[in-house]
């Protein structure tokens, strides 16, 4: 109850003033709890000063998009390696491309290589601040564009250990945070963060996010299942700085302790500030993305 | 001239096209120098080196029943589609180049070799120039296409005629503050096909596809003329597409032939205004899909001939990830109508379709689509489940089952009452 009163002042505050959230599949936005940014944002977080623990996590998820705001577009290449609990691999290669938006959530297209018979297939969305994205996915083989329902959250994104709210935009009001305690991870001192997703159909009761003081980039999340145990954890490294600004994770591995299982996702080829239009994210180009 | 339409298509259609591929680097290089934007790095002189994509597949079917007409009951096919893709200018132009072809174990007809895409493209900031033959999909809906009439249906492929051959054509899109506008300019006609004599899934008359006779004195010269706008707007997917030519579908005329009797392709001028709407509402996807067809005799008595609406309407609603376990369960429902009743030239007049797909969402991307369309007027129902499922990084299997349930004797599946199949496909792509 408290959850979800907190969570609709929230969002009713932030509504206006969503910059810098990532678009789905955006899997870099889980290097910072993207956030609104604006001095509007600002006053609204600390005029809800009930809880301490509170204030202070939302503050850390601000920081974190404030810092990651501004990078306009930019595009890379992904390899994505599944393994199951017998070691046995599968790969995954597509290329993403992204678009910031001033007040909305951002666009993605998204282009699959491999397995070879995906090949073509392409992935158009725009994420909202406000109700549910908008998707359309291009079947190469049918030459058929289709618009499909983006209120699956909590599903495997193609057969891997990431569900798409992994990786789809994490818009600030998706979540209530708590700051826990400071930690040490990877020499790095970092801030705990807990957020709670306020959609219903998460598949988490809960995360635990580490963020590092210093830059602000999320080194790693623990993800709670819908009965509380502990499903999953998500290790983000090799970061590199694009712009003198932007940080991007160039693997992350997502470890499924559950049941063994694990997907690592090895970005390359970042270029940022490719001079992309609203026009390149528009739903005709999808038949003619490759 | 009975030879040249049973050429796939005008003979003189790919010389033309390959001949303007040769002039087109030239053109493409100058107009690089002007056109790059300002935000990118200057674009590489050279050409990127072609790329081949595509698979090979072993095809199975095996029939339930004995054929009327003494046809095998089991039969194997191998197909080949390759794709070569190379693009150029910054990738700016691009040529696409995809050649299909089967071999049947049994049917000469459906042992054949098609175009499926052979085209240059020019691809500007908020418009596309294509030129060549190309595959263009309109329509939402899942189990009848009626917007979708740029492409003739491969007949000797599938019954459900999703498969297509390529369509030369012009095409210009632009991307405009009001929509997406697609104008086609379709410079040649080709014929359905047909199973020949050896094949199933046939009418139990031979359809006599080198007399087809058209209504235009141009025949397959015919150059017909389709344009599409289409919009988002928010929730809502939105279409409405006119067509002006040689109606895809042709009237099949029973006339005898010496002593036999046999059936003659009739293509007539039709205009077709279709409309296609989707409203994307959380996890329901609301559809519609009507065409309003007309041609130039509407009073003509022929059966099929003259003017008629038709519609297909419904949902489909998802449960995702069912109990944590990964698998989504989509329900589709859709009510399909043609004005035309018993003398339509399809068999889904006043029938509804039911169906089930499921998404495993696995490593090996399992999924299966089980329908199946009940008329409302009689016990007749069509019953059809498609499955795939990938195998290691580069093979997939598909299976595909049909089955035709007391199909009434003038009901146009009535000819494949004995044909119920099951079919196994393996693919292999490179």
């Amino acid at each position: 109850m408290s959850v979800h009163s907190y969570s609709a002042s929230v969002q009713k505050r932030f509504s206006v003033s969503r910059r810098g959230t990532l678009a789905a599949i955006a899997l870099t936005a889980l290097t910072s709890l993207s956030a609104a940014t604006t001095a509007d944002a600002r006053s609204g977080m600390s005029a809800s000063a009930s809880d301490p623990a509170a204030e202070k996590g939302l503050a850390i998820a601000l920081e974190a998009d404030r810092r990651d705001a501004g990078f306009s577009d930019y595009q890379a290449k992904l390899k994505m390696i599944l393994r199951n609990a017998h070691g046995d691999q599968s790969m995954r290669e597509l290329r993403s491309r992204f678009l910031e938006q001033e007040n909305d959530g951002d666009k993605s297209l998204v282009i699959f290589d491999h397995p070879r018979d995906v090949n073509g297939t392409a992935f158009l969305t725009f994420s909202h601040v406000d109700g549910d994205d908008d998707q359309w996915l291009y079947l190469p083989a049918l030459k058929r564009v289709k618009r499909i329902s983006s209120s699956n959250k909590s599903g495997p994104f193609m057969g891997s250990e990431f569900a798409y709210e992994d990786i789809s935009s994490q818009e600030v009001e998706e979540f209530t945070y708590r700051f826990l305690r400071e930690d040490v991870l990877a020499g790095e001192p970092t801030f705990v963060v807990e957020r709670v997703p306020t959609h219903r159909k998460s598949g988490y009761t809960r995360q635990e996010v580490w963020i590092d003081q210093a830059e602000y980039r999320t080194f790693k999340i623990v993800y709670y299942d819908r009965k509380g145990d502990l499903l999953k954890t998500l290790v983000q490294s090799d970061f590199e700085q694009f712009l003198g600004q932007y940080w991007r994770p160039k693997t992350m591995r997502m470890l499924n302790h559950q049941t063994g299982k694990s997907t690592d996702l090895l970005w390359s080829e970042f270029s940022f500030r490719n001079g992309y239009e609203q026009a390149d994210f528009d739903r005709a180009v999808l038949a003619s993305a490759r | 001239m009975p030879s040249l339409r049973r050429t796939h298509f005008p003979a003189w259609l790919p010389l033309l096209f390959l001949s303007a591929m040769a002039a087109v680097p030239a053109f493409s290089q100058a107009s690089d120098l002007q056109s790059s934007p300002p935000n990118t790095e200057p674009a590489p002189a050279q050409s990127e080196p072609g790329e081949w994509a595509g698979f090979w597949g072993l095809e199975l079917r095996a029939f339930e029943s004995e054929s009327v007409s003494g046809q095998e009951d089991q039969v194997g096919s191998l197909i080949l589609e390759p794709e070569y893709f190379r693009q150029w200018n910054d990738g700016r132009d691009r040529l696409v180049v995809r050649p299909f072809a089967r071999l049947d174990s049994e049917d000469d007809e459906r042992s054949h070799f098609d175009i499926r895409e052979l085209y240059w493209q020019r691809l500007g900031k908020r418009w596309q120039l294509d030129v060549g033959f190309r595959k263009v999909f309109w329509g939402v809906t899942e189990s009848v296409h009626l917007v979708d009439i740029v492409n003739q249906a491969d007949g000797v492929e599938d019954p459900d005629g999703e498969d297509k051959v390529g369509q030369p054509m012009v095409h210009l899109g632009l991307t405009k503050p009001w929509g997406r506008l697609d104008l086609y300019l379709l410079t040649g006609f080709r014929e359905r096909t047909f199973p020949g004599a050896d094949g199933r899934l046939r009418p139990p008359i031979k359809v006599d596809v080198d007399a087809a006779r058209y209504e235009s004195g141009a025949e397959e010269g015919h150059i017909d003329l389709a344009l599409r706008w289409s919009r988002v707007l928010g929730d809502v997917d939105l279409g409405v597409s006119y067509f002006r030519g040689t109606s895809r579908e042709p009237l099949l005329l029973p006339e005898t032939r010496g002593e036999a009797l046999v059936l003659t392709p009739f293509y007539a001028q039709i205009d077709q205004l279709g409309i296609d709407v989707q409203a994307t509402l959380d996890a329901w996807l609301w559809k519609l899909e009507a065409v309003s067809r007309w041609s130039g005799e509407p009073d003509d008595p022929t059966p099929g001939f003259g003017d008629y609406l038709a519609a297909a309407a419904g949902f489909e609603y998802t449960f995702f990830d069912l109990r944590g376990s990964g698998l989504d369960v989509g329900l589709l429902l859709e009510y399909l109508w043609d004005e035309r009743r018993e003398q339509a030239t399809t068999a889904f007049e006043d029938d509804i379709f039911v169906g089930a797909r499921l998404a495993w969402n696995d490593v090996q991307s399992t999924e299966l689509l089980v329908g199946a369309a009940f008329d409302v007027d009689s016990d007749a129902a069509f019953i059809s489940v498609e499955g795939s499922r990938r195998l290691g990084e580069r093979y997939e299997l598909e299976l595909r089952l049909r089955a035709f349930v007391n199909p009434e004797p003038d009901d146009p599946l009535s000819a494949f009452a004995e044909d119920d199949y099951l079919q196994l496909s393996l693919k292999r792509y490179f």
